[in-house]
C-alpha cells in the first residue's frame, strides 16, 4: 500500500526521523494558517500524490510570504498533475503539504528496501541525491552504499556509523546521520514497510540532515496488524473499478485493451493476458479470482470487468485446483443472468469436476462460447472482441 | 525416483481441522499419501476423520509430539497468515526434513525472521509459502493441486505460480508424458526453496529426464536459474515466463510479482534463459509441445 509523502513523514517523525517543519493544508484557509504558524517566510508548496516526478511537473513551488503561498496552493489543488510516473491521465491533487524553506548544503540519497534474494532489509545510500537510485546503480554502481540489517539483531550502530562516513558526514552530522539511520530502520521495522525512501535526504546550511522527500509503502499482507497504517490508504489515488474490486477481495488490475478476462490463480491470469496478446488482441484486465472463490466472487469479477466500457468480449480461464469448476460455471451462468450480459463470453474450464461445469454452462440455455485448451480460447475471445468492433 | 516426497513420506498436516486443511488432508490421502498426523493446539488427543469420517488421523498439540508418535518426516502448512510463519518454525525445531507452506499472505518480515530460524536448521527445507505444494505423481501428493492431472513419469515441473502449473501439468500429461516431482516454489518475494535449490536436486535426478521451468516477471530468480542451468545442466529444460503484458510497478497478484525500478520484466528473463539454451516456449498453450519435441530429439 501506498501512502502520501506528508503522512510518511508524520510516521518517520513519530519514530525520531528529523524532517522539515510543516503541515497538510487542503483548502485556501488552512494554507494561509500553516504558512502563518510557520513564520510567513519563504515556504515549499508540494502537491500530494502517489507518485514521483512531482517537481518537474509543477506540483513543487518555492514562494515567500503568505499571499504567494496561498496562490501557489490553490493554483495545485484540484488540478491534474502529470509526471513521468502518472500515466497520461495523471492524478487530481487533493492537498498540498506546506514546509519551511530551507538552506541546502547538499542532497543525498537514502533508501531502505528488501533484498529477495538475501531475504534481508538492505539500506542502500548514495552521495547522489535527488537522482533515482536506479540510475545512479546503473551509472555508477560503485557511488551506491549497501548495508544489510541481519534480522536476528537489527540494524546495528556499526553499520549507521559506516553509512554515515561513507555519505561524507562529518562532525556533528555523524551522529545526527546514526540517529537519523537508526530511527528510519525502527520506523521501518515497526510498521511493516517494504520501502522507505529519503531522497534527497539533505545537509542544510546550518549542518543539520532533514528528510526532504519521504516516501514510505507497506506490505499488504502485514497490513492485519496495523489498523493506523491501513486507514491511511486514499482511494482517490486508485481506479475506482480497482477499488471495488479489492472491496470484494479480488485482485483486478485494469489494463488499455477490450479483452476482459476473469483467471483463477496469479500466474495463470498473467499468462492469460500474454496469450490474448499472442493471438493478437489485447487485454482489458488482469483479474485473479482466487482459489477459494466463490460465486458471489465470480459475479463480482464479472461486474468488474464489465465496469470497464472499453471491453468487447470476456475470457474466463480456470484450471480447477482449490477451485471446483462447477462452482465456476454455477457462478458464471448466474453471473450472466442477473447481469443480462451482452459481449460474448468464451469460458475454458479444466481440472477438478470440469465435466460438471461444462454440462452446468450448455444446459443454461445462454450463449457461451466453449472452449477447448488456452490457445483455443485465446483466438476465439480474440475473434469475438474483433467482431464487436466492426 | 523422484524427489523430495515419495512413498516413504510420512506427512503431517499442520491446520488439519481447519476447512482447506481438512479438505486438502482428504485428498492427500485419496491419492495415496501416508498421513501420519495433524496438528492443531488445543485439538490434541482428537481423531480426524474428515468431513464423511472416512478417515482416521491422530490430532496432537504439538508438531514436537506428532513427530515423536508417528514418525512424521515431512509437514504441509494451511495455517492462516498472522500464525504461519510461527507454524513453520514449529515444524523446523520438531526437525522435519521437509515443510510446505501453503499459506498465502504472510508478512515479509514474518518471512525474513523464518529464513533466519531456518539457517540455524540446516536439516529443513522449506517449500513456499504461497504455493501449490509438491507432488511426485503416483507415490505422494503434499498439497492443493489436483491429483488426478498428473502422470508418473520422467519429466520435472517448477514453477512460481499454481494453477499456471497445473496447465503446464495438464499438457504434458495429454501428450502422455508423465513427471517425476512438480514443485510449487511460490509466489512470494521471500521463500524457501529457489530455482536454483530445486533445479540442483532435479539435475541430480536420474529419472528427472528434462525441466519445465515456469517463471514469472519481478525478483532475479530467473535470472539466477539460467545462470546454473548454463554452468551444469544439460538434461533438456523448457521455459516459460508469465508477465510480458504487465505493466511495471503493478504487483500482478503475487506479492512477488512486480517490475519495479525497471528490473524483473519478462523480456530480461526471457533472454537469460535464453542464453542458458532454455527452449522458452513463446506461448503458455506450447510448454508441453516444446517438451515433447526436446524429448524426442534426444
Amino acid at each position: 500500500m501506498k501512502i502520501h509523502e506528508y503522512q510518511a513523514k508524520q510516521i518517520l517523525a513519530r519514530f525520531g526521523v528529523k524532517v522539515p517543519r510543516g503541515e497538510v493544508a487542503a483548502n485556501a484557509d488552512e494554507a494561509r494558517a500553516v504558512v502563518e504558524r510557520l513564520g510567513g517566510g519563504t515556504v515549499v508548496v508540494k502537491a500530494q500524490i502517489h507518485a514521483g516526478g512531482r517537481g518537474k511537473a509543477g506540483g513543487v513551488k518555492v514562494v515567500k510570504g503568505a499571499d504567494a503561498a496561498v496562490e501557489a496552493a490553490t493554483a495545485m489543488m484540484g488540478k491534474t498533475l502529470v509526471t513521468h510516473q502518472t500515466g497520461p491521465e495523471g492524478r487530481v491533487v487533493q492537498r498540498v503539504l506546506i514546509e519551511e524553506g530551507l538552506a541546502i548544503a547538499r542532497e543525498l540519497y537514502l533508501g531502505l528496501v528488501i533484498d529477495r534474494a538475501t531475504g534481508r532489509a538492505v539500506f542502500m545510500a548514495s552521495t547522489e541525491g535527488g537522482v533515482e537510485i536506479e540510475e545512479v546503480a546503473a551509472n555508477h554502481p560503485e557511488k551506491v552504499l549497501r548495508e544489510p540489517v541481519d534480522p536476528s539483531v537489527g540494524f546495528q550502530s556499526f553499520q549507521a556509523r559506516k553509512l554515515a562516513f561513507g555519505l561524507g558526514l562529518t562532525g556533528g552530522l555523524i551522529n545526527e546521520g546514526v540517529q537519523f539511520l537508526t530511527s528510519l530502520y525502527k520506523a521501518f521495522e515497526a510498521t511493516d514497510a517494504s520501502l522507505a525512501e529519503i531522497n534527497p535526504l539533505i545537509v542544510t546550511a546550518d549542518d543539520h540532515l532533514l528528510a526532504l522527500d519521504a516516501k514510505m509503502n507497506f506490505d499488504d499482507n502485514a497490513l492485519f496488524r496495523h489498523a493506523d497504517i491501513k486507514a491511511l490508504r486514499d482511494i482517490n489515488e486508485e481506479d475506482p473499478l480497482e477499488v471495488r474490486a479489492t472491496n470484494y477481495g479480488l485482485n483486478y488490475i485494469r489494463l488499455e485493451g477490450n479483452v476482459g478476462c476473469m483467471v483463477n490463480g496469479a500466474g495463470l491470469a498473467m499468462s492469460t493476458m500474454d496469450i490474448i496478446q499472442y493471438a493478437g488482441g489485447s487485454p482489458a484486465n488482469f483479474l485473479d479470482v482466487g482459489g477459494g472463490a466463490n460465486e458471489e466472487q465470480v459475479r463480482h469479477g464479472f461486474e468488474i470487468i464489465l465496469g470497464d466500457p472499453n471491453v468487447r468480449a470476456v475470457l474466463i480461464n480456470i484450471f480447477g485446483g482449490i477451485m471446483r469448476c462447477d462452482i465456476v460455471a454455477n457462478g458464471v451462468v448466474s453471473a450472466s443472468r442477473q447481469l443480462r450480459i451482452k459481449v460474448p463470453v468464451v469460458v475454458r474450464l479444466e481440472g477438478t469436476n470440469v465435466e460438471l461445469g461444462q454440462k452446468i454452462l450448455a444446459e443454461s440455455g445462454l450463449n457461451f462460447i466453449v472452449a477447448q485448451g488456452m490457445k483455443d480460447a485465446a483466438e476465439k475471445v480474440v475473434a469475438a472482441a474483433q467482431q464487436r468492433v466492426h | 525416483m523422484s524427489i523430495l516426497v515419495d512413498q516413504n513420506t510420512r506427512l503431517l498436516v499442520q491446520g488439519i481441522t481447519g476447512r482447506e486443511g481438512g479438505f486438502h488432508a482428504g485428498q492427500a490421502i485419496e491419492y495415496g499419501t501416508k498421513v501420519v498426523a495433524g496438528v492443531t493446539p488445543g485439538k490434541g488427543g482428537t481423531i480426524w476423520e474428515g468431513a464423511s469420517a472416512k478417515h482416521e488421523v491422530p490430532v496432537f498439540n504439538t508438531v514436537a509430539k506428532a513427530v515423536e508418535i508417528t514418525g512424521a518426516n515431512v509437514s504441509v502448512i494451511f495455517v492462516p497468515p498472522p500464525f504461519a510463519a510461527d507454524a513453520i518454525m514449529e515444524a523446523a525445531d520438531a526437525g522435519l526434513a521437509l515443510v510446505v507452506a501453503i499459506t498465502e499472505g504472510i508478512p515479509t518480515l514474518d518471512m525474513i525472521r523464518v529464513k533466519q530460524f531456518l539457517a540455524d536448521h540446516p536439516g529443513t527445507r522449506l517449500i513456499g509459502p504461497n504455493c501449490p505444494g509438491i507432488i511426485s505423481p503416483g507415490k505422494c501428493k503434499v498439497g492443493i493441486m489436483p491429483g488426478r492431472i498428473h502422470k508418473q513419469g520422467n519429466i520435472g515441473v517448477l514453477s512460481r505460480s499454481g494453477t499456471l502449473t497445473y496447465e503446464a501439468v495438464g499438457q504434458l500429461t495429454a501428450l502422455g508424458i508423465g513427471q517425476s516431482t512438480c514443485i510449487g516454489i511460490g509466489g512470494d518475494p521471500i521463500i524457501g526453496t529457489n530455482f536454483v535449490d530445486a533445479l540442483t536436486l532435479m539435475n541430480a535426478d536420474p529419472d528427472t529426464h528434462g525441466i519445465i521451468l515456469i517463471g514469472e516477471i519481478g525478483g532475479n530468480a530467473e535470472e539466477d536459474a539460467a545462470a546454473y542451468i548454463k554452468a551444469n545442466v544439460k538434461k533438456p529444460v523448457v521455459g516459460f515466463i508469465a508477465g510480458r503484458t504487465a505493466p511495471p510497478g503493478r504487483r500482478m497478484g503475487h506479492a512477488g510479482a512486480i517490475i519495479a525500478g525497471g528490473k524483473g520484466t519478462a523480456a530480461d528473463k526471457i533472454a537469460a534463459l535464453k542464453a542458458a539454451g532454455v527452449a522458452v516456449a513463446e506461448s503458455p498453450a506450447l510448454l508441453g509441445e516444446t517438451m515433447a519435441a526436446l524429448t524426442a530429439e534426444s
